[in-house]
């Protein structure tokens, strides 16, 4: 009887902990077992092979012009990687536009190997010149691992860039009637056991914009940032926006922006 | 002749750490493609790790095993400046032989 009586009582002692808790104990729980996953693969993250197919693109005589992309010059001077995507995205004078990552590379295709843009714009996901794009973005924003987000906001380009990516952020569209906040405008929140970063608060930009591109490992994919954008509009059930369109460029200008100061942890590793 | 693949080893107090990412599809032949059609089986079968001329470790993979997999093992002895190699073969015929010096 003695044995028996102590089951009441520590349940109760349970609930306490329970709701005295800031979330509930098993969402904790979860996500626990998730980082732990996460922290066992870290080691192997397999974007270090895609990375290494962007290494030798890189350096790869292409395209009708038959040359590298080693004269890139991705804001920091010609042919210089290391750091660079952690400032981007930027204002480039040469073009008088601000461009991301994969729009710029998209400029250096064109002006040193002859590619067209539309080549990358009109192919598919991980197919042909956007599968060489994926590869590429994956070698460079490995030489930023690490380093602190800085995008400079003071041009006036940049400035407009941000607002409208603010107001594309904000902007309600499609069946559902979704906006990116519908997700990520608040703290705390989870898709299954996803967690869903708050990107309108520097913390959560920096967690979301610091880890993509990223693999992930249920697809077995390299995504680039173009491409989590994409999809992010899908799943909104709303129009999805053309490969290096304006509003993807300035969504990323008011990702990026509000995650200044945090830290590059890229390539990701995602479920 | 499949991608590169990415080898570390580490020797600590006499025991040598290897880590390896393999680069391989890893079709299971179950899955179909937007056409409909059966993506035909595409997966490493056999996977041999060596210290030198010895055998560390032999494996052998099936189709529950991921794409692009990540393996990591220790084994007894090896020293800084040696070789480790890992081959694998697939269900084509293709093989792949990678080498790493122990750090």
């Amino acid at each position: 009887m003695k044995e028996r009586k102590k089951g009441p009582l520590l349940a109760v002692g349970m609930l306490v902990v329970t709701a005295l808790g800031a979330s509930p104990a098993w969402a904790d729980k979860a996500t626990d077992e998730i980082a732990k996953y996460r922290e066992m693969i870290a080691d192997g993250n397999p974007s270090e092979l895609v990375a290494a197919q962007g290494e030798d693109l890189w350096k790869k005589k292409r395209g009708p012009k038959n040359a590298s992309l080693e004269q890139c010059d991705l804001g920091l001077g010609p042919g210089v990687i290391k750091g660079a995507y952690a400032q981007m995205p930027r204002y480039f004078k040469d073009t008088g536009k601000v461009q991301d990552l994969e729009t710029r590379l998209m400029t250096c295709m064109q002006s040193l190997q002859g590619i067209e843009p539309k080549e990358v714009i009109n192919a598919q996901w991980l197919k042909g010149e956007r599968e060489t794009m994926a590869a590429l973005v994956a070698y460079v924003v490995t030489e930023s691992n690490g380093a602190k987000i800085k995008v400079d906001l003071r041009h006036p380009e940049m400035k407009k860039m941000y607002d409208l990516g603010k107001m594309a952020f904000y902007y309600r569209s499609g069946p559902m009637d979704f906006s990116c906040t519908t997700c990520h405008g608040d703290t705390g929140k989870r898709i299954r056991l996803q967690d869903l970063p708050d990107l309108r608060k520097q913390e959560g930009a920096a967690a979301g914009w610091g880890s993509w591109p990223a693999y992930r490992v249920s697809n077995g994919q390299f995504w680039t940032m173009q491409h989590r954008l994409n999809d992010c509009y899908r799943q909104q059930r709303t129009a999805e926006p053309i490969y290096g369109s304006d509003v993807t460029i300035a969504l990323s200008v008011y990702l990026a922006g509000t995650a200044n100061g945090g830290t590059m942890l890229t390539p990701g590793l995602k479920r | 002749m499949g991608n590169p693949m990415k080898i570390r080893a580490a020797n600590k107090d006499g025991v040598t750490e290897v880590k390896a990412l393999i680069s391989h599809e890893m079709e299971t032949g179950q899955r179909k493609d937007a056409a409909g059609a059966i993506v035909p089986a595409w997966f490493i079968t056999e996977l041999v790790a060596k210290h030198g001329d010895k055998v560390v470790l032999s494996a052998e993979f099936g189709t529950a095993v991921s794409k692009n997999p990540y393996l990591a093992f220790k084994f007894k002895g090896g020293a800084k400046g040696e070789k480790v190699t890992v081959s694998w073969k697939d269900n084509k015929g293709d093989t792949r032989t990678d080498e790493a010096v122990i750090g």
